[in-house]
């Protein structure tokens, strides 16, 4: 087998022990101290906003005009399908004036 | 939850249902991952046993990266590790809701972790719904078939794939994963912990580069999170109960 396939099978290997270890980890513990609880609860928002937070800095008037208008219908009461929507499309057409 | 009966077929169609928009995100990447890992000579079965076995994108990115700069094996391993690292808090923080599956489901469940069924599955323990296996399954069926897919028909039809930024699909994950923010905003302290975050983010990304600006901004987020005062303990504890069976 090659250099490259038997990368992959660690990559993957390592990858999959990364998605059962942190709860492996969680899972020893009978009661957790609170502050890990409040650490534990933190980790969508904070994992998450990092996942678009360099996109909206490096974007322009496009992306930042379409990802107001998600925010504003978030803010109204919109659905999330309805503020992914809005967002995607405004930015389609705003894509089209901004290049 | 309990005025809910879906059967499981209906949770499995509802998980396939949900992953439509995030699909829109997963091919173009998927597509650009193939395409890509051609360019950079792996064979098709190369990329699509990478997208298959590791499933995970931006790490699947940085190891093709490595491969043609001829760096040590371990070495493009161990980034692919460094870069994954954020799965670890994913499944340490839903492992308290996957907990309630059978140990085989479960071991299969991990497997299909990739950051929209955390976002998903977030979202909707945010509002108070179990998870169950089938809704799960059903979304991560649906994103993992789409993810080879696209990986197969970038790798096979790469130059023909047109501009990515005339129809705004560069930024699509971009808006998903804002939505998916703003609809967890009254978690608490989530302000402070986006902020923080975001700062990280902006500011690794900026001096270390991408994707390491993903670890970075995380751990500024959930140190944020973890020594902020707790708001309104038993709210908490009403929220985010994970000793409690929960089963409709």
């Amino acid at each position: 087998m090659s250099t490259t396939f038997w990368i992959i099978l660690a990559g993957g290997v390592l990858t999959y022990l990364t998605r059962i270890g942190g709860h492996l980890v969680i899972s020893r513990f009978e009661r957790l101290h609170p502050r890990v609880e409040a650490g534990l609860n933190a980790v969508p928002v904070a994992v998450l906003t990092t996942l678009f937070a360099p996109a909206v800095v490096e974007g322009g008037p496009a992306e930042w005009i379409a990802l107001a208008a998600a925010a504003v219908i978030a803010f109204t009461g919109g659905s999330f399908l309805l503020m992914f929507l809005v967002g995607a499309g405004l930015l389609v057409i705003l894509r089209q004036f901004f290049g | 939850m309990s005025a809910q009966q879906a059967t499981p077929r209906d949770q499995f169609l509802e998980g396939i249902a949900l992953s439509l928009p995030v699909l829109v995100g997963v091919a173009p990447f998927g597509a650009l991952f193939g395409m890509l890992a051609v360019e950079h000579n792996f064979s098709v079965g190369e990329a699509m046993f990478m997208s298959a076995f590791i499933y995970a994108g931006a790490s699947q990115l940085v190891g093709i990266e490595l491969f043609g700069s001829h760096v040590a094996p371990w070495l493009i391993v161990l980034s692919i590790f460094a870069v994954n690292f954020r799965l670890v808090l994913y499944s340490a923080a839903v492992g308290r809701y996957l907990a309630r599956w059978p140990i085989g489901k479960q071991i299969i469940g991990y497997f299909f972790l990739v950051d929209q069924l955390f976002a998903e599955s977030e979202r909707r323990t945010s509002s108070g719904v179990p998870l169950h296996f089938a809704w799960y399954m059903g979304m991560a069926l649906t994103v993992y078939v789409t993810w080879l897919i696209s990986t197969y028909l970038g790798a096979v039809f790469g130059q023909f794939i047109p501009d990515p930024h005339v129809f705004g699909i560069d930024f699509l994950l971009t808006i998903y994963f804002f939505c998916i923010v703003l609809t967890l905003r009254t978690r608490h302290n989530w302000f402070p912990i986006a902020a923080s975050s975001a700062l990280g983010a902006i500011l690794g990304y900026k001096t270390i580069g991408s994707p390491w600006h993903v670890t970075v901004g995380a751990f500024v987020g959930v140190f944020v999170g973890a020594f902020l005062p707790p708001v309104a303990a038993k709210d908490e504890a009403a929220e985010h109960d994970h000793t409690g069976e929960r089963n409709p």
